[in-house]
């Protein structure tokens, strides 16, 4: 049979597969060149971007746990003109979609560095945090509120033009209805989910391990959740899902596609070994041939519920 | 930097509680510098999503090694493998160290393990100079007789006693010969050992106006410059400092460039270079 087609176009971005990287764990690019194809990848999300360069939490920064790891970067990060000029002209070497993955501390930061990426080259969707555990201000707290999600995402949709993917937080009630936000105030996509709000204690000095106490879960310890999450959200709207959370392998993306993602991420599993992303494009692409699937598309929600 | 399956050649104790393992792997044994690391994905280790990094303590045209000690779960895991085994590793990655300017004498000064990276450094050299290492016992002082066939002159001390000078390398070796002998040389350090030691080399270097790389055991995520898990505050220009990436920007930084205090709580997160995880 003919190899089966992996193209999908999430957002308006069209990708040649639907594996991307998830934000904050492939750095701005050039970190992994060297070991990964950056044109093998369905599209490069990079790691969230303020206006302004932002110093992050103290270290330490991250821990590991069974199952994965817990980490309170805090959002360090070059600013917007700083990423511009630092990592653009290396990034539009490269045929595949760059997602930039964005956070303000206040409403109106948010709406600046949107309006701010719509001028800039390369850029091919705007990925909006407002799910991140480890900054005081800004991230987490617009995705956990309805009225702020609603109120940041409405006013991001009015200063940009580029495709807009807010990526959603685990720590909501339900994510169903972030996601229906989301649809009603202009976005074209949701990402999810962001890490799960852990705390890791050091037994023997009875304090935090991390010294921003609190921090976000990670790894393959957090995919059936994430899932499940997927699941949920792919009820409530029409736009389409990016899905992420654990993937370790083909088998965790496919499981991801078939509970409602147009495509996926991987994170936390690039750092064991930086050549999954890759890897799952390649079984993704097996197991369509060995099922006799044309396309990709054709995986999304397809799970059999009894 | 390259990720490579290598296969282990043999795998052995060392002294006290440390192992040698030695990695058939050209492509990585030929591009290694001294004081570059490599990053290992420990095979076995269920659940654990970071892999170990460790310095390079020897290295040719054919193989490198690499010098452990079993400290927690990765590395109590490391030593089940067998030889014939292969290891996902990606290297050699961070900085490594300058060599020495013409006419100076390295005086390199270790902390227990923090001597194996020394080592290839010292190798690569086109001179003999002064090692000072120093360790809690005799157990932990490594690879004195690889230095002393190279020419060098090794000064040991340990905290009990059970070896060389008692006390602390610093104090104990480094001080008095900086007081008798360093001003009637040109002397450039290179130190490799936990915080404590560099800190206090650190001081010492900068009192005496002298140059001296230190290289950093942090603990590490990606290890590749991604993640900014294992990042040190570094002095800048004007006054400033920043954040830098131990595992990209370093883990060799120059005396005087650490900025020991800034905020900085005690390190126990991640998986540290050769002391594998709890």
């Amino acid at each position: 049979m003919a190899t089966p087609d992996m193209t999908v176009e999430v957002a308006g971005i069209r990708m040649r597969n639907p594996v991307m990287t998830a934000s904050g764990t492939f750095g701005y690019g050039p970190e992994y060149a060297d070991l990964v194809d950056i044109n093998a990848l369905g599209a490069l999300v990079v790691k969230g971007i303020r206006m302004e360069p932002w110093e992050g939490n103290a270290p330490p920064r991250m821990v590991e746990v069974p199952g994965g790891l817990v980490n309170a970067i805090g959002l360090q990060g070059p600013g917007v003109a700083g990423f511009v000029e630092t990592y653009m002209p290396f990034l539009r070497q490269f045929e595949t979609p760059v997602i930039v993955n964005i956070w303000g501390r206040t409403l109106e930061e948010y709406g600046e560095v949107a309006a701010a990426f719509d001028a800039v080259p390369g850029v091919a969707g705007i990925e909006l945090n407002i799910s991140c555990p480890n900054v005081k201000e800004g991230g987490i707290a617009f995705g956990t509120d309805l009225k702020m999600a609603a109120s940041v995402i409405s006013l991001v949709r009015r200063r940009t033009r580029l495709p807009l993917i807010p990526k959603l937080s685990p720590n909501a009630a339900s994510v169903d209805a972030f996601a229906k936000v989301a649809q009603e105030e202009g976005a074209d996509a949701v990402s999810l989910i962001n890490t799960l709000p852990a705390l890791v204690i050091d037994i023997e000095t009875r304090r935090p391990v991390l010294s921003n106490v609190f921090g976000g879960l990670s790894g393959p310890g957090i995919h059936a959740f994430a899932v499940r999450q997927v699941w949920d959200a792919a009820q409530a709207v029409r736009i389409p899902i990016i899905g992420m959370g654990g993937i370790t392998d083909a088998t965790g993306a496919i499981e991801m596609m078939l509970a409602g993602a147009s495509a996926v991420a991987v994170g936390t599993a690039s750092f064991t070994n930086p050549s999954t992303a890759v890897e799952v494009i390649a079984g993704i692409e097996a197991y369509l041939e060995r099922h006799g699937i044309g396309s990709v598309r054709e995986l999304t929600g397809g799970v059999v519920m009894p | 930097m390259k990720l490579e399956q290598a296969r282990i050649l043999e795998h052995r104790d060392f002294r006290g509680g440390y192992r040698l393992l030695v990695f058939d792997c050209p492509a990585i044994a030929q591009a290694v510098k001294p004081g570059q690391f490599v990053h290992l994905r420990v095979p076995g280790l269920d659940g654990s999503v970071l892999r170990r990094p460790f310095s390079v303590y020897k290295a040719d045209a054919e193989c490198f090694c690499i010098l452990y000690k079993q400290v927690g779960r990765g590395t109590n895991e490391m030593a089940l493998l067998p030889a014939g085994r292969e290891v996902s590793i990606i290297g050699p990655l961070g900085n490594g160290f300058p060599l020495p300017p013409p006419s100076t004498l390295p005086v390199l000064v270790a902390g227990g393990y923090g001597v194996a990276p020394l080592y290839l450094l010292a190798t690569r050299m086109d001179r003999t100079g002064l090692l000072f290492v120093g360790g809690r016992t005799a157990d932990d002082i490594l690879c004195t007789d690889d230095f002393r066939e190279l020419g060098w002159d090794v000064r040991v001390t340990t905290e009990d006693g059970s070896l060389g000078e008692r006390g602390r390398v610093t104090d104990a070796a480094l001080d008095p010969w900086i007081a008798a002998e360093a001003q009637a040389v040109e002397p450039v350090f290179y130190a490799c050992g936990p915080d404590g030691l560099l800190r206090a080399v650190d001081t010492r270097v900068m009192q005496g106006g002298w140059t001296g790389w230190l290289s950093l055991d942090k603990h590490m995520g990606c290890g590749v410059g991604a993640c900014l898990a294992c990042v040190q505050r570094v002095r800048v220009d004007n006054g400033e400092s920043q954040w830098k990436r131990v595992c990209k920007d370093g883990p060799v930084f120059a005396a005087g460039e650490i900025f020991w205090d800034y905020g900085v709580k005690a390190d126990n997160a991640c998986a540290g270079r050769g002391n594998g995880n709890a």
